[in-house]
C-alpha cells in the first residue's frame, strides 16, 4: 500500500513539474511578465509542495499505526475475556491475533481470538481506508494553495530555495535527534530500574549478579525479594573490571603508540613513514570482531599453556589477553594523534634547543614532549574513551561473572560485556536485569561524553596555542 | 667525567631513544602480520571442502518412481533409502555398527544432493553414476590435517574404525578436496561442513545498502548547510558539539537505542536488515558529516565567489560549484564509514542478529545475520570445523575492508583537486 502511495506521489509530482513549467511559458509569453526565475523553478515548487507534506505524513502514519492498532487490539481482546498477566503475554495474543488475520495461524482457535481477529481486519482496513483519504486531501490542498501560490509570482526561485534550505536545516537536526533518542532511552528505563534500585546501592555496591533478578514484574516485590535485588546490581566490580582491562590496553598502547608517533614525525624519511603508517592504521580498521577472534582463540590459550609450563593458573578469559588485543587495537589511535600533535609544534622551539647544543633526542623529550603534553594527554584520554567503549574483544575474550580482582591472569568483566550478555537472546520487559542494562548503558555514555569532552579540549586549547 | 665521555653517552642516549622508536613500530607492524597470517593459516582451508567419491545406483524399488518424473514427484519422494543402500556400499562393512559408523563419514545432506544428481538427469532409474558427496565435518578437518589422528581412541571424535576406512579411501583415491561452493551459497547450519556465509553476505549487503540510502544524502545535506548556510548562532554550534560527540559515542549505545526506539517503541521486526540498516545509518552520520565538511572547506571561497559575481544565486554557486568539486572528499568519507559499519558487531547484537537463521533472506525485513555476527556466532561454537569457517569469514571481511578503501583512497587521489 505504502509503495503505490509513493509511487502515486510521484506520478502526481512529475506531471506536477511539467504543468508548472508550461504554465508559466503561457503566462510570460501571454501578459508579457517578465520573469525572475527560470519555468523550471516553478515546476520545482510545485513538485516540493505536492510530495513534501504527503510524504512526511505518511512517514509520521507508519511510524503510529502500528502502536496504535496493537494497543487497541490488545485492549479489544481485554474487552473481550482475553487474560494476560503482563506485557509478554500481551504481545503473544497480538502476534497471534495477527497470524490469524494473515492466514499463517494453525494453533487453537477460539472466539474471543476469532473475534479480535475480526476487529484486527476491521481496524486495518478503517487505518489504511482513511490513510488514503487524508493523504489525497493532504495533496489536494497543498497543490491547490501551491497553484495559487505561482500565479503573479515572478520569484519561484526564491520560494524554492527557501523550502530547500529548510531541508538541509531538517537533515542537520537529524544528529541533535539522535542524541535525544540515545538521552531519552537511556534515561527511560534508567529511572524505571533506580525506581526499583537505589542509585546507592547502585553505585556503590560490590555484588553484581542480574541473574538472581528473577522478578518479572517490577511492581509486585516483596521485602523479602527486594532484600536480594538491593544487593545483586552493585557497579563497583564491572567499573573495577572495565578499567583494569583498560589499563593494560593503555600499558600496551600508550609506549607503543606514543614512540612510534615521535619516530614518525621526528626521524622517520617520508618513504618509511608513507609505508608505515597506513600499515599501522590498518590496525584502527580491523573490525573489533576480529580481533575478539585472536583473543578468544589464540592468545587466551596461548597465555594459559604458557602459565601452565610456568606453573601458573591462566584463566582462559584472562584480563591480561583481552587487555593486550585490546591494546594493539588502540595503536594507532595513539600513535596517529600524537603524530599530529608533534607535528604541529613549531618547527621554532627544535631550532632554539639545537642552537644551545642539545641532541636530537634531549630536544624530543625536553622541549617537544613538554610542549606538546596537552596534545598528548588529550589524544590518550580519546584512547581510553575507546577502551571502555569496546564491545566486541571483551565479549569474546573476557570473562562473564564479575570479580573483584586485580589479578591480570584471573576473568574480569566489564560494563559493555554485562551489556551484552543481559540483553542478547529474549529478554523480558520491564525486569530489573533488563533496565540494569540501560542503566549500564546511561553509565557508559556519561563516562565516555565526559572523557571525550576533557580530551577535546585539552587538543583544541592545545591547537590553538600554536595556530 | 670528562666532556668527551659525556659526549659519548649522550650520543648513546640518543642512539638508544631512536631505537625505541624504531622497535615500537615494528612491534606494531608485527602485530598485523601475526594477526593477518594467524586468519589467513587457519581459514584458508575452508574455502576447499572434502568430498568423496561414491557410485550410486538408483534402484526403482527404493525409489518408487518412475524415469522422466515431474520436478515435484521427485522433490516428494523418499531418497534415504537410496543413500543408506549406496552409501554402506563405499566399504564392505562387516555388521550394523559398522555400517553406521560408515554413514558418519558423510554430511547430512546426503539424501539431498542424492536428489539434486536426480533432478538434474530425470532418467537415471536403472542406472549407476559416481557422485562427490560431501564428507561430514570430523573427515574434513581429518582430510585437511587440521586433525590430529594419533590421540587416543576415546579423546577422539573418530573412531579408529572410521580411520580405518578413511585410510581405504584415501588408498583407492576416493576421497578429495573440492571448492566449497556450500560455504558462499548456503546460510548458517549446526553441521560445520553445510554452514555457510550466503545469508550473511545477503543479510550485510541489505544492511549496508540501507545504511548507505539512509545516511548519505542526510549526512551531505547536513554537511552543506553547516558548512555553507548556517548562521554562526548557538542553533548551529549545538548542532556541531552533537555531531561530534555522536562521533565518539560507543557503539553499543547505538544498539541500545535501536532497542529502546525501533524495536521496543516502533516495533520494527527483529533480527532484520532493515532494523540494523536504520541502526548503523545513525552511527555512521557523525562519521561521514565531518569528512564532508572538511572537504566543503577545502573548496577556496573564490569558486563562491566567482559564481555569486556572475549571478548565481547563494543555492546556484554551492550546488553547481562547490558540491561537485568536494564530491570525491565526501565519496571518499563516505565509503570509510560505511566500511566502519559494515565491520560493526555490538549494535546488530542487541537488536536480535544473533538469531539462527538457516534461510538466506529475500528481502530486508526477513530476519537474517550479518558477516561480523555470523563470526562472532561461530567463534562461539565447539566444533572444530566452525574455527576455519569462521577464521574464513573474516578473511571474506577483511577483503571487503580492504577493497572499499582502496577505492576510497583512489577516489581521493584521481578526483580531488589540490589547491595551492
Amino acid at each position: 500500500m505504502n509503495i503505490v502511495l509513493i509511487f502515486l506521489i510521484t506520478i502526481f509530482s512529475v506531471s506536477l513539474f511539467f504543468y508548472g513549467k508550461s504554465k508559466t511559458k503561457t503566462i510570460s509569453i501571454k501578459d508579457n511578465i517578465k520573469l525572475n526565475a527560470l519555468p523550471k523553478f516553478y515546476g520545482y515548487y510545485l513538485v516540493l509542495w505536492c510530495s513534501i507534506p504527503a510524504l512526511v505524513f505518511l512517514l509520521v502514519w507508519s511510524l503510529f499505526e502500528p502502536v496504535i492498532i496493537k494497543s487497541i487490539i490488545i485492549e479489544t481482546a481485554a474487552n473481550q475475556g482475553a487474560i494476560f498477566s503482563d506485557k509478554n503475554e500481551a504481545n503473544l495474543i497480538y502476534e497471534k491475533i495477527k497470524a490469524i488475520h494473515l492466514g499463517t495461524y494453525f494453533g487453537d482457535l477460539d472466539s474471543i481470538l476469532r473475534e479480535s481477529a475480526l476487529a484486527y481486519a476491521k481496524f486495518i482496513n478503517l487505518f489504511t481506508n482513511s490513510k488514503v483519504v487524508l493523504i489525497f486531501g493532504i495533496i489536494i490542498a497543498s497543490v491547490i494553495y501551491s497553484l495559487k501560490k505561482i500565479k503573479n509570482n515572478n520569484k519561484a526561485r526564491d520560494d524554492v530555495e527557501v523550502i530547500l534550505k529548510g531541508l538541509l536545516f531538517v537533515s542537520s537536526l537529524i544528529a541533535i535527534l539522535t542524541t535525544l533518542g540515545i538521552i531519552f532511552s537511556l534515561l527511560f528505563e534508567s529511572i524505571k530500574f533506580f525506581s526499583v534500585i537505589n542509585i546507592f546501592d547502585y553505585l556503590f555496591g560490590t555484588n553484581w549478579s542480574p541473574q538472581r533478578a528473577f522478578v518479572r514484574d517490577a511492581s509486585s516485590i516483596t521485602a523479602a525479594e527486594f532484600e536480594e535485588l538491593k544487593d545483586a546490581f552493585g557497579f563497583i566490580p564491572l567499573i573495577a573490571g572495565t578499567s583494569f582491562i583498560a589499563f593494560i590496553a593503555m600499558l600496551v598502547a600508550v609506549p607503543i603508540g606514543l614512540f612510534s608517533g615521535i619516530y614518525m614525525a621526528e626521524y622517520a624519511s617520508i618513504k618509511v613513514r608513507r609505508i608505515s603508517k597506513p600499515i599501522i592504521e590498518i590496525l584502527a580498521g580491523i573490525p573489533t570482531v576480529v580481533y575478539g577472534f585472536f583473543a578468544a582463540l589464540t592468545v587466551g590459550p596461548f597465555f594459559r599453556q604458557v602459565g601452565e609450563n610456568l606453573g601458573l593458573t591462566v584463566s582462559s578469559e584472562s584480563a591480561l589477553a583481552a587487555g593486550l588485543i585490546m591494546g594493539i587495537m588502540i595503536i594507532p589511535y595513539v600513535s596517529s594523534l600524537s603524530d599530529d600533535v608533534i607535528n604541529s609544534v613549531p618547527q621554532s622551539l627544535r631550532d632554539g634547543s639545537y642552537a644551545v647544543g642539545a641532541t636530537k633526542s634531549e630536544t624530543i623529550k625536553q622541549v617537544v614532549i613538554p610542549a606538546a603534553l596537552p596534545g598528548i594527554i588529550g589524544s590518550v584520554l580519546l584512547a581510553v574513551s575507546r577502551a571502555i567503549g569496546e564491545t566486541m574483544i571483551v565479549v569474546m575474550a573476557a570473562g562473564l561473572a564479575a570479580n573483584l580482582t586485580i589479578n591480570p591472569l584471573e576473568s574480569t568483566t566489564t560494563i559493555t560485556t554485562q551489556i551484552v550478555m543481559i540483553l542478547v537472546g529474549d529478554q523480558e520487559f520491564d525486569s530489573p536485569k533488563t533496565q540494569s542494562a540501560f542503566a549500564l548503558g546511561l553509565t557508559l555514555f556519561i563516562a565516555t561524553l565526559i572523557l571525550n569532552y576533557i580530551a577535546q579540549r585539552a587538543v583544541k586549547k592545545y591547537r590553538e596555542k600554536y595556530d | 667525567m670528562t666532556k668527551e665521555e659525556r659526549l659519548k653517552k649522550r650520543h648513546r642516549a640518543e642512539k638508544r631513544f631512536r631505537f625505541y622508536g624504531l622497535i615500537s613500530i615494528f612491534v606494531a607492524l608485527l602485530f598485523v602480520v601475526i594477526l593477518v597470517q594467524n586468519i589467513f593459516s587457519k581459514g584458508s582451508s575452508a574455502f576447499k571442502k572434502t568430498i568423496i567419491t561414491t557410485e550410486v545406483f538408483f534402484d526403482q524399488e527404493l525409489l518408487e518412481i518412475q524415469n522422466g518424473a515431474s520436478q515435484e514427484e521427485i522433490m516428494e519422494a523418499d531418497f534415504y533409502d537410496i543413500m543408506i543402500e549406496n552409501l554402506i556400499k563405499a566399504y564392505p562393512a562387516k555388521n550394523r555398527d559398522e555400517e553406521d559408523e560408515l554413514l558418519k563419514l558423510f554430511s547430512g545432506d546426503a539424501e539431498i544432493e542424492i536428489k539434486k544428481a536426480f533432478l538434474n538427469d530425470n532418467n537415471l532409474i536403472g542406472k549407476t553414476i559416481t557422485l562427490d558427496l560431501t564428507a561430514s565435518d570430523d573427515i574434513d578437518q581429518l582430510h585437511k590435517g587440521n586433525y590430529p589422528r594419533d590421540l587416543p581412541e576415546e579423546r577422539r571424535r573418530i573412531s579408529d574404525f572410521q580411520l580405518v576406512i578413511y585410510d581405504y579411501f584415501v588408498e583407492n583415491k576416493k576421497i578429495s578436496k573440492n571448492f566449497n561452493n556450500y560455504f558462499f551459497n548456503n546460510g548458517d547450519s549446526r553441521d560445520p561442513e553445510l554452514a555457510g556465509i550466503g545469508g550473511a553476505l545477503v543479510g550485510s549487503f541489505y544492511s549496508i545498502l540501507i545504511c548507505l540510502l539512509l545516511a548519505f544524502p542526510v549526512a551531505v545535506l547536513a554537511s552543506i548547510y553547516l558548512e555553507e548556510f548556517a548562521p554562526k548562532n548557538k542553533i548551529t554550534d549545538f548542532i556541531e558539539i552533537n555531531i561530534n560527540n555522536l562521533a565518539a559515542v560507543p557503539s553499543i549505545v547505538y544498539g541500545l537505542l535501536a532497542l529502546q526506539i525501533l524495536l521496543a517503541t516502533i516495533q520494527l521486526p527483529r533480527s532484520t536488515p532493515l532494523v540494523a540498516g536504520i541502526t548503523l545509518a545513525l552511527m555512521t552520520l557523525p562519521r561521514i558529516i565531518i569528512p564532508c565538511r572538511a572537504s566543503l572547506k577545502a573548496v577556496p571561497p573564490s569558486i563562491r565567489e566567482g559564481a555569486l559575481a556572475v549571478g548565481a544565486s547563494k543555492f546556484q554557486s554551492v550546488f553547481h560549484h562547490v558540491v561537485p568539486l568536494a564530491l570525491p572528499g565526501t565519496l571518499s568519507g563516505t565509503i570509510i564509514g560505511l566500511a566502519q559499519a559494515l565491520g560493526e558487531t555490538a549494535p546488530l547484537i542487541l537488536i536480535g542478529m544473533v538469531a539462527f537463521v538457516v534461510d538466506i533472506p529475500s528481502s530486508p525485513i526477513d530476519p537474517s545475520s550479518s558477516l561480523p555476527v555470523q563470526v562472532y556466532l561461530w567463534s562461539e561454537s565447539a566444533e572444530r570445523g566452525f574455527v576455519e569457517k569462521t577464521s574464513a569469514t573474516i578473511m571474506m571481511l577483511l577483503s571487503f575492508l580492504i577493497v572499499m578503501n582502496f577505492i576510497a583512497v583512489y577516489l581521493r587521489q584521481k578526483f580531488e583537486k589540490r589547491w595551492n
